[in-house]
């Protein structure tokens, strides 16, 4: 009776576990595989030198070089302000902290287009409000890459913030205090305590980042001007291919775009496999 | 290194945790602050150790002035209720901790952790991850961690509060032992009236932010300062303005001018000691503790009418403690009083 009753139990639970499984596997293939993989079909379509051509062009690998530059600026330094501002926001309560943690959900509100119609107006040397004087200083923030590096900074600004805070919160401060009975200072604690124990909540807002400035499309079109083989980054270059009814040139770098993406995620993978070990 | 505190005040906004406090804590003593949650005992032991910061007050270490230290400077051992272990850290590197931070070569860190594994009995264990650990081990490597940087003191804050019964019995055996062996002014943090005797040399009664009383455990249990003292570190029953410790009740089947009369609502027995509750005419419910012998003489039923003397009471109207003949009690009730009672 009770076995009977048991199975019945275990068979309902099975079909409505399964038929979640169907439902949710069916949406992540339809919404997100489906165009990954036509992407990677397009792109072959007709051999792999066409696309091929179409990066290793002077403007695609300027492009790529690019892309990664603005990765290798924007992503440390919004690492470092990342965590300062978690810190400052979870261990450090005052009243300004609401004010904070609502400005830094800004980039996630605002379309990146009117990020960059913002930095035009505050940086163009026609009448902005920095421009002007930054042009006599000699230094040329639109069209060029300081600008689109301001850009990036901006847009990927919360993702390091946003998944840090949640784990310093859970930590608590116990080992933190602990720590500084035992003889450690502030930097000490930091280093030896308080970042081993969020390092995961960095590198996922890290991988985040990344991703978010190799893909920014609307803020830096802006602000760069879109120069082919001077401001023009990967996803520029792609809307540019395919503008240019190049069509293998433009799949070809979403391909490579997708993959870059990929394989940050893959890094901390396997940076975390290692670490369980 | 004695510790002295000197009018301590502390508010959380409209709390106060700690209304001028102050305490004296001897050179190698073992002293308990005892009192109930929210007593202020915990942040008294972390502005000992700087965690806190006081409103005003001064804490003195060894007669140095440290109000102004920050912790890291104070060079005291604390061990957290609920262990504080680095996760990311083996227990070698988890003991060996403060040593790196004082920049000790690697050969003399190595020896000293693996004398305080030995020291709390945790050989063997030092590849261990603290998540690998049951609870009363990773508290003895919390309390190797403090102590390897050879401490002026050493705080705990309910060192064995989150522990099982068996095991925080064997603990607080065991740190007795290891006090007098390093003999480091130790100061715990405990809600556990027994746990503190049993452990400290020094008592400190705390209650909402104030010391009620200090002493011996002996010198708390005989002579409480007040009402809060003396239920706090023992039971206690209350007959009027008088308070009685349940094993200074006689229980006897005569009445005269100095009993109470009372019926036997329940007995429990636990083991040698009995239990014997009683319900007063007015209502009021004390007990007895009781020896099985003396039960067994009294044959004593529930339901059953008998007569209870205080052979030792105590009353906290700013006068001394009252012996019994002195006060006034009740006469025994009339007949059909005690058959209305005793029918219940």
């Amino acid at each position: 009776m009770s076995s009977a009753s048991a199975r019945g139990h275990v068979g309902r639970g099975t079909v409505s576990r399964w038929s979640l499984r169907v439902l949710g596997l069916g949406f992540l293939a339809l919404l997100l595989v489906a165009p990954l993989v036509i992407i990677f079909f397009e792109t072959f379509k007709d051999g792999i030198s066409a696309p091929l051509d179409a990066i290793t062009s002077e403007n695609g690998l300027h492009a790529l070089k690019l892309s990664l530059l603005m990765v290798v600026i924007a992503v440390p330094l919004n690492t470092v302000f990342g965590i300062v501002c978690a810190i400052l926001l979870v261990r450090h309560k005052w009243k300004g902290n609401a004010v904070i943690d609502a400005v830094i959900n800004l980039p996630f509100a605002l379309s990146p287009i009117v990020i960059g119609l913002a930095l035009y107006l505050l940086y163009s040397t026609n009448g902005g409000w920095f421009g002007p004087t930054l042009a006599e200083a000699g230094l040329e923030v639109l069209f060029s890459v300081p600008g689109m590096v301001l850009a990036s900074i901006f847009v990927s600004l919360p993702f390091v913030v946003r998944e840090t805070v949640p784990v310093l919160q859970e930590i608590g401060t116990e080992q933190e205090q602990a720590a500084s009975t035992l003889g450690a200072n502030a930097w000490q604690t930091f280093r030896r305590i308080t970042l081993p124990a969020i390092r995961w909540g960095v590198a996922y807002g890290v991988v985040l980042t990344t991703a978010r400035v190799l893909g920014e499309f609307g803020a830096v079109t802006i602000v760069s001007g879109s120069i082919s083989g001077e401001t023009e980054t990967l996803p520029i270059f792609v809307q540019k291919q395919f503008d240019a009814f190049n069509e293998p040139g433009a799949y070809g770098a979403s391909l490579l775009l997708a993959l870059l993406a990929l394989m940050t995620l893959l890094a901390m993978n396997l940076l975390k496999r290692k670490e369980d070990a | 290194m004695g510790i002295s505190v000197e009018g301590a005040n502390k508010s959380f906004g409209d709390f106060q945790a700690l209304d001028d406090v102050s305490i004296e804590v001897p050179d190698g003593s073992l002293t308990a602050l005892l009192g109930p949650s929210g007593s202020g005992k915990s942040t008294l032991l972390r502005a000992i150790a700087g965690l806190e910061g006081l409103d005003s007050g001064q804490v003195l270490i060894d007669g140095e002035d440290v109000s102004r230290k920050p912790t890291q400077k104070r060079e005291v051992g604390f061990v957290f209720q609920h262990y504080a272990a680095f996760k990311h850290m083996t227990v070698f590197e988890n003991v060996g901790f403060g040593l790196k931070i004082r920049k000790w070569d690697k050969a003399k860190i190595a020896d000293r952790v693996h004398e305080l594994l030995d020291l709390v009995q945790l050989p063997g264990l030092a590849d261990r991850y603290p998540s690998q650990l049951s609870g009363g081990q990773r508290q003895r490597m919390a309390l190797a961690r403090a102590l390897a940087v050879q401490p002026q003191v050493l705080l705990l804050d309910e060192p064995f509060g989150a522990l099982d019964a068996k095991v925080r019995k064997d603990l607080r055996t065991w740190l007795r032992r290891l006090h007098e062996e390093m003999h480091v002014t130790t100061i715990f943090v405990t809600h556990d009236q027994e746990e503190a005797m049993d452990v400290a040399e020094q008592l400190v009664v705390m209650n909402e932010g104030r010391v009620e009383q200090s002493g011996s455990a002996d010198e708390l249990y005989e002579q409480p300062a007040n009402e809060f003292v003396m239920s706090f570190v023992g039971e206690v029953n209350r007959l009027g303005e008088q308070f009685v410790r349940p094993h200074d009740m006689e229980v006897v089947l005569d009445a005269d001018a100095h009993t109470e009369e009372g019926m036997v609502q329940r007995i429990v027995a636990l083991g040698f000691e009995i239990r014997v509750e009683f319900v007063l005419a007015d209502g009021t419910e004390v007990w007895a503790q009781l020896t099985r012998n003396e039960l067994q003489r009294l044959e004593l039923r529930e339901g059953q009418i008998a007569y209870l003397r205080p052979a030792q009471a105590k009353s906290f109207n700013g006068s001394s403690p009252s012996d019994p003949g002195a006060s006034t009690p009740r006469g025994p009730r009339d007949e059909g009083d005690a058959e209305v009672s005793a029918a219940v």
